[in-house]
């Protein structure tokens, strides 16, 4: 049996269908996991993606011939049958299924095993060959349940709420910002949030979605406003004079990288919460078993060291070079420039 | 591992250890001067007396001697946790520190103890572990990790390591303890210096300097001259200030009392044993006197290569070879204690009087005055000041003559005034994942000159990019590795730096054949390509020049 999927200079390819996954050049048929900058590029001539990326890549990427289709619904075409199953990392985030002559790969894009009750909960789907991520392919990468997490940021908010400070928490436009959101919505009465993240709002409130009220942080709002309040920003507006108006405030990062004490401390951050919609090296290992693979690539993150360990227990593994994992969903996060 | 760090939260009472951890998390995380002083204070007025001392130790440099080693803890990590050592390893190159890499693998308990024991109870457990055997040794660290939080396990390693840097300094501590006993921070900074022992030493007796026998090795704090920054013309008349040359050896204070002599570096490390030379000074020194000076290679009355001294530094033992080829001298600066007598509120003039009678009154030849550089403008001042590098110094001192002997690091009497570094354009060829606040970032080179159309490794450099150009070197070391060895990259030769140092020596430990003095990246030349760098002949002719 050959290879179903080629790793070309353009991206995953298969040759039976003649379509990319995730392509990191413009390509004629792209198939996308979900709807993050580095995974979902401009330029393809079609898209093939869940339901609820669509949308989010609308307004991302602009008018595209969008084909959407729900999980587990495959469809099939040059002698393959493609299906997508919840990969659990963000909204309408999926593992791309191919199956030819009997022979089945799983592209997983990025994922969670986690349920963050958003995202749709992680499937493990059986195959012969799985093609995982591995951002945090390293044993220190091992999470606190979410619960926990949330616990801490609350009593984060709550102590600096006696200190009279904003809470600044930063978390990635799509995905994190609406799992925290979710979290500390209730904690008060309005939680403040930087454009970016409104825009992403918007599509989703749109689309359906079920999400508590935000504000906009516009320029007319007074500074009084935000006083011991809430606010959600992207990573891309921290450090810049557009969160002075928050002053005093604490900066609380969230990210699976915050697990690292060096990480956080060249962020500067006030807090660090590792918060992750990625697997963890747990997660990750759970992930492989699940799925039955007797092959496995690891790709972009800890790839070399994650394919090593899973060769020593006996899964053949190896490593790919992608151009996945930079900038993550750094576009999307435009500077409100009328603010500035 | 996420965290709280608003010390609002902090609950007195708490297991000693835990308050412990919270400490050098908030130290390590807090940005501002400020809020690192709260924490301090907040530690120092809650936490038990004797987990105090230690803390006070730990932070000037006081550590208990290391009783178990990194290679043991790696081992012993990697047997709990279940996992290839290789693994263990790639794990830490990340992290970049060995304490936080085992605080994160092990795993978490579900019911952490509370009110666990306190800081010194671990401490005195190391001392007492010194002697015994290996089995005992793991038993204690195995069952501790179990019992610990993360955060606190991670103390617990640091305790266990060779360094603790946590991100505050000496002064810092200095000042949240005169903050609380509500004394000058200078009186505090004396009383906490020289030789005290933590496990018999009080805290009110360590603060309140009247504890306990007299310590007659005590030095005084340094003070430190910060660099110059603006026109020296902008000091003001060139008569109200003194120019000395400013020598590159370590820094010193010689002590005599009690009929004993002392030796302390400016690290606060008595190295009395190092330098049998000054033996001499016991004898002919009068009683009841602190020299601050610079210790130096000095043969035939001339400052030689700082490298010289270094080759024996690093020795237990001074043998005789060395006392012959890198003869240690004194180079006196300044007179802080005469006849028992704390002289530091006196003008440099005075105090400087006094030191030219005592020094002259020696006849040692491997004691000499600091000379000093007389002058009549600034203009002149700054002709002389090229002319550093032939006598191996690093530039200038400029002292105001009617200043006092202060503590630490201080603007406005005192300032450095370095000449400007050599500098050489090399092109990267090794990176390495840096430590710190630069964990899982390449950070750390290694660069090379041309030799003909070959490359020749010739130093490392870890600093002088801003954080924004480390990241695009990391972003570019990650896309254009060639090859592993271990935790080090070869990478492709295409990144170009100026390479800024204060010496050059000659060095058989080198494939380059010379060793470097404080080398730094002044500058990423992008505007040069790699066939454009300096090559192993340059290297070679400043060796010649500068390399005596």
């Amino acid at each position: 049996m050959g290879q179903i999927i080629e790793f070309t200079d353009s991206g995953l390819y298969c040759p039976a269908g003649q379509f990319y996954i995730d392509p990191w050049k413009p390509v004629d048929k792209a198939v996308i996991t979900h709807a993050h900058s580095d995974h979902a590029r401009p330029g393809n001539g079609s898209y093939l993606c869940h339901y609820a990326s669509t949308p989010i890549l609308q307004l991302r990427l602009g008018d595209n011939a969008y084909q959407s289709i729900g999980w587990n619904e495959p469809i099939q075409f040059n002698g393959i049958k493609l299906s997508l199953h919840p990969a659990g990392h963000i909204i309408g985030s999926s593992q791309v299924r191919i199956e030819q002559d009997g022979e089945v790969w799983v592209v997983s894009g990025d994922y969670k095993v986690e349920n963050d009750s958003i995202s749709g909960a992680f499937e493990p789907v059986p195959c012969h060959t799985f093609i995982t991520e591995s951002t945090f392919g390293l044993p220190i990468y091992n999470w606190k349940p979410q619960a926990d997490i949330y616990t801490d940021i609350r009593n984060w908010i709550h102590s600096n709420q006696l200190a009279g400070k904003t809470s600044v928490l930063i978390a990635y436009s799509l995905g994190k910002a609406q799992r925290v959101l979710q979290a500390i919505a209730h904690l008060t009465g309005k939680v403040f949030v930087h454009g970016a993240i409104w825009n992403t709002h918007q599509v989703l409130l749109q689309a359906g979605w079920q999400l508590p009220e935000v504000i906009r942080v516009t320029p007319e709002l007074p500074k009084e406003a935000f006083k011991g309040q809430v606010v959600i920003a992207p990573p891309s507006a921290d450090g810049t004079p557009w969160m002075r108006r928050f002053a005093p405030y604490s900066v609380g990062v969230c990210s699976g990288w915050m697990q690292v004490r060096g990480h956080q401390r060249r962020r500067n951050a006030d807090a660090g919460f590792a918060l992750s919609d990625h697997a963890d090296w747990k997660g990750l290992l759970q992930a492989v078993k699940a799925t039955g693979a007797t092959k496995v690539y690891a790709t972009h993150g800890f790839q070399a060291v994650f394919s090593r360990y899973l060769t020593e227990q006996g899964i053949e593994a190896a490593e790919v070079k992608t151009e996945y994992g930079t900038e993550e969903e750094e576009a999307i996060t435009e500077p409100e420039k009328t603010d500035e | 591992m996420s965290n709280t760090t608003d010390h609002t939260i902090h609950m007195p009472g708490l297991g000693g250890m835990q308050q412990f951890a919270q400490l050098v998390q908030d130290l390590g995380m807090h940005t501002k001067t400020n809020d690192k002083l709260e924490a301090l204070v907040h530690y120092f007025t809650h936490a038990n007396d004797k987990d105090k001392v230690w803390v006070i130790a730990l932070f000037s440099g006081r550590r208990p001697r290391r009783t178990i080693n990194s290679t043991q803890l790696q081992t012993w990590c990697a047997e709990v946790v279940g996992l290839p050592l290789w693994l263990l390893e790639e794990s830490y190159h990340t992290v970049g520190d060995l304490s936080e890499t085992i605080a994160l693998l092990i795993p978490e308990q579900n019911n952490p103890a509370v009110n666990g024991q306190p800081l010194h109870y671990y401490v005195e457990q190391f001392l007492q572990l010194e002697k015994a055997d290996e089995a005992t040794k793991k038993d204690f660290i195995l069952h501790s990790w179990q019992e610990l939080t993360s955060k606190e396990r991670f103390v617990f390693n640091k305790l266990l390591s060779s360094t603790f840097r946590v991100g505050v300094s000496q002064s810092m501590m200095v000042n949240a303890l005169a903050r609380i006993l509500q004394l000058e921070s200078s009186v505090i900074a004396h009383r906490i210096s020289g030789n005290w022992d933590p496990s018999t030493t009080s805290f009110d007796a360590l603060v309140s300097g009247e504890g306990g026998s007299v310590d007659h090795s005590k030095p005084y704090p340094f003070y430190l001259a910060y660099a110059i920054e603006e026109e020296v013309a902008a000091l003001g008349d060139p008569a109200d200030w003194q120019a000395e040359w400013k020598w590159d050896g370590i820094r010193g204070q010689i002590i005599k009392r009690n009929g004993q002599l002392f030796v302390w570096s400016r690290g606060e490390d008595l190295i009395t044993e190092k330098f049998p030379e000054f033996a001499a000074l016991l004898d002919k020194l009068p009683e009841g006197v602190v020299i601050d000076g610079e210790i130096l290679p000095v043969k035939d009355e001339q400052v030689l290569n700082f490298n010289v001294l270094q080759t024996r530094i690093g020795r237990k033992n001074v043998t005789k070879k060395h006392l012959q080829e890198a003869p240690a001298g004194l180079y006196a600066y300044d007179l802080l204690e005469l006849d028992g007598q704390d002289i530091r509120h006196l003008s440099l003039t005075e105090r400087r009087a006094a030191l030219e009678i005592l020094i002259q009154g020696l006849q040692l030849p491997f004691v000499q005055l600091s000379p000093i550089v007389t002058f009549d403008d600034w203009q002149q001042l700054t002709t002389l000041r090229e002319s550093a590098r032939d006598l191996n110094s690093e530039g200038l001192m400029l002292k105001r003559k009617s200043s006092a002997y202060l503590v630490g690091r201080k603007r406005g009497d005192w300032w450095k005034w370095k000449i400007d570094p050599l500098t050489i354009d090399a092109v990267m060829v090794y990176a390495q994942k840096g430590t710190g606040r630069r964990s899982n970032l390449y950070t750390d080179y290694t660069f090379a000159v041309k030799d003909g159309d070959k490359l020749v490794t010739f130093t490392k450099a870890y600093s002088g990019l801003t954080d924004k150009e480390f990241a695009q070197v990391d972003n570019f070391v990650k896309r254009n590795s060639i090859e592993k060895f271990g935790p080090v990259r070869t990478v492709k030769p295409e990144l170009v730096f100026e390479i800024a140092f204060e010496g050059i020596a000659a060095s058989n430990r080198h494939k380059s054949g010379v060793a470097l003095r404080f080398p730094r990246m002044s500058r990423w030349r992008t505007d040069k390509k790699a066939d454009e760098i300096n090559t192993l002949d340059d290297l070679k002719k400043m060796l010649a020049l500068y390399g005596k």
